[in-house]
């Protein structure tokens, strides 16, 4: 018997894993061009709608978008455009920041041996493990209640007064996201021969110059790995930013929760497709990143 | 002070502190000068403190007592980028994501110096490590030999008046490796630059080597040039360290000028006429050393005088030479015979059980001290 033929029962396992995985998700676009309004069920491709304003004649027109037309709709919805444009708001300014701190982080429990190490990689793998909505919870109440000491300490009023916002979520996410950055950022510096950087001083470079044109090159695939992990999950965290949003900083997953709680119309499909798509793209990227490193690595 | 010395390490101490928190010191009151134009080698098993002793002078790392001098200025706390030494390491370090070119010349890069001369000085440092036209090639798409010798070039074109070497050649195989050692050996002859080089390959050290510094425990075992380290070790360390060697155990009886007679009990003889260093006392207990190819298997009746009877234990062939193992009343011994004669009859080599007449010279033998 050929020792290399693969078991029928793993083959099954193997289908069955990756229809539970994507069976939805070809549903919940397929969804997105349905022509019912309600979308309980799907009952064919749009091609026309009834437009609301010229309800009274219950006017039947053809969709200028062809099938697209929840798309198109999308677009015409400020709410939607409101909370895409505050979501990688968040997502660029958290990656940006998070990136910087873990980076640091790591470089620093890989090179420096200080008392409390132990306890400062234990305090980073934490956050990860602890449930969100705790996280969420803990960070609610530390903003209101030192927000309420500023307030008062400071009499401020108004506007002036510090309140839950774009700027609250988009703190939280650093604070969620940097000790993903420093684990994907140590992983790769694990691999970092610190010869390259003695070479690099012994050759006349100094530290700075020896950061930025040794080490930085070395460990960028790392630090991109890194940042595109922490940005997708800026982008589809609800828990955390449930808690810590305002008036005016709803992002996507918050306004789609939203949605879901009137009717599921197909507009939240078509929404979550775009966004599955651009989240999508990113997992590609970070692929072709490790791809194209672990191929250096055997050369 | 202009200094006769490229390189001075005087009472350098580095100790360590362990994972379990033990101190260690991996340098142990080290002291060494080191020549200008001169090929020194430290010599060495791992732990012996070679490594670290060359990553002082380069300036990763910082004695905990004593000074390090380069062209007799004391280093103190000066950064490796401000030492006019540079580096070939292990491990090449090669920058991955720079060309040859660029890694080359990344140091004169640092000094400030113009493009065009830059271009033009990695192509001389090419040249002159035999690597003309691979300026353009990515580091990892060289081969092992070629990845090293751009290593030294990148060291080799700032012109430094110390080259450090820490095991350049440990990750070559054996051919390539020898082909390397002559064709540093030249290039260091040819430059007239001091080379500083760490290895655990004592057949490199001797081959390459003006100088040698058998290290040990942190310790300098003995600096001396190689045939002097292979003919005249001066402790069991080094004479064991350094090819191999038989050690039977004397006494002292007499000594006249740099020579001595010493009994050894295990042959109840005398070995008269045996070379001796001053530091030996009469009836002291001493070690004799004999190397295995200079002891000799005679046709001859034992005397007991220099001639003695010892039984075959065991015959190797190992090509260019065979290594006898006799047992010579009690006392194991290791020859060496070389193979000059081209022969297939098994029974003309030695068999187990056989008696056969060992010739010690005295002029062969040395005693040192025991311990």
């Amino acid at each position: 018997m050929n020792p290399h033929r693969r078991s029928p029962w793993v083959v099954a396992a193997s289908i069955l894993v990756y229809f539970f995985l994507y069976a939805p998700i070809v549903i919940l676009i397929l969804y997105s061009f349905n022509a019912s309004k309600t979308n309980i069920k799907f009952e064919g491709f749009i091609t026309e709608y009834s437009d609301r304003v010229q309800m009274q004649g219950s006017a039947v027109v053809a969709s200028p978008c062809g099938p697209f037309h929840w798309y198109c709709d999308l677009t015409k919805n400020s709410n939607v455009m409101g909370a895409t444009k505050n979501t990688l708001t968040i997502a660029v300014v958290a990656t940006i920041v998070a990136t910087i701190i873990g980076t640091m982080a790591a470089l620093a429990l890989q090179r420096y041996d200080f008392k409390i190490k132990p306890f400062s990689q234990l305090a980073l793998y934490i956050p990860i493990v602890i449930p969100e909505i705790v996280m969420g919870i803990g960070i609610l109440s530390l903003f209101s209640q030192a927000f309420g000491w500023i307030n008062d300490a400071f009499h401020l009023t108004g506007n002036a007064r510090l309140a839950l916002g774009i700027g609250t979520v988009t703190v939280s996410h650093i604070a969620f996201m940097i000790p993903f950055v420093t684990l994907v950022v140590q992983a790769r510096l694990q691999g970092f021969d610190k010869s390259f950087e003695e070479a690099a001083m012994d050759l006349g470079a100094n530290e700075w110059i020896t950061f930025w044109r040794v080490t930085f090159p070395t460990i960028l695939p790392g630090i991109l790995s890194g940042a595109l992990l922490a940005f997708t999950l800026s982008l589809d965290d609800f828990v955390i930013t449930f808690f810590t949003n305002g008036p005016g900083s709803t992002t996507l997953p918050i306004y789609v929760y939203g949605l879901l709680r009137r009717i599921i119309s197909p507009q939240v499909n078509a929404l979550s497709t775009v966004w599955i798509l651009i989240v999508f793209t990113a997992v590609m990227i970070l692929q072709w990143i490790q791809s194209r490193e672990s191929k250096t690595v055997k050369a | 002070m202009s200094s006769e010395f490229a390189v001075e390490l005087r009472d350098v101490v580095k100790k360590f502190i362990t994972p379990e928190g033990n101190e260690l010191s991996a340098v142990d009151h080290v002291t060494m000068q080191i020549k200008n134009g001169e090929f020194f080698s430290m010599l060495g098993s791992s732990g012996c403190g070679k490594t670290t002793s060359l990553r002082m002078i380069a300036g990763f790392e910082w004695p905990t007592e004593g000074e390090v001098f380069i062209e007799g200025q004391p280093m103190g706390h000066i950064p490796p980028f401000q030492r006019k030494v540079n580096t070939v390491f292990q491990s090449y370090a090669l920058f991955q994501h720079m060309t040859v070119a660029q890694n080359i010349g990344f140091g004169l890069e640092m000094e400030g110096v113009e493009k065009s001369e830059i271009k033009k000085r990695v192509g001389r440092a090419l040249e002159m490590v035999q690597l003309t036209g691979m300026e353009r090639r990515q580091p990892k798409q060289l081969s092992g030999g070629q990845q090293q010798r751009v290593a030294v070039a990148r060291a080799l074109v700032k012109t430094p008046s110390v080259l450090l070497l820490d095991e350049p050649l440990g990750a070559l195989d054996l051919k390539l490796r020898k082909e390397m050692q002559l064709e540093l050996k030249a290039l260091q002859q040819q430059l007239g630059i001091t080379f500083i080089y760490v290895t655990h390959d004592q057949e490199e050290a001797l081959t390459m080597s003006d100088r040698i510094a058998v290290m040990s425990k942190g310790k300098v075992q003995q600096l001396a040039t190689p045939v002097e380290i292979y003919e005249r070790p001066t402790n069991k360390f080094v004479a064991d360290f350094i090819g191999e060697s038989n050690f039977l155990e004397g006494v002292i009886k007499e000594i006249s000028k740099d020579e001595a007679t010493v009994y050894v009990p295990v042959l109840n003889a005398e070995l008269k006429g045996m070379p001796m260093s001053p530091d030996f006392v009469n009836g002291e207990e001493v070690a004799v050393s004999m190397r295995p190819e200079k002891i000799r298997i005679v046709e001859r009746e034992a005397d007991g005088d220099t001639l003695f009877k010892a039984k075959v234990l065991n015959s190797v062939y190992i090509g260019s030479d065979t290594h006898v193992y006799v047992d010579m009343q009690g006392a194991r011994l290791k020859v060496m015979e070389q193979n000059r004669i081209s022969r297939l009859d098994p029974s003309s080599f030695y068999s187990k059980e056989q008696m056969i007449t060992l010739l010690f010279m005295p002029e062969n033998t040395l005693i040192l001290k025991k311990g």
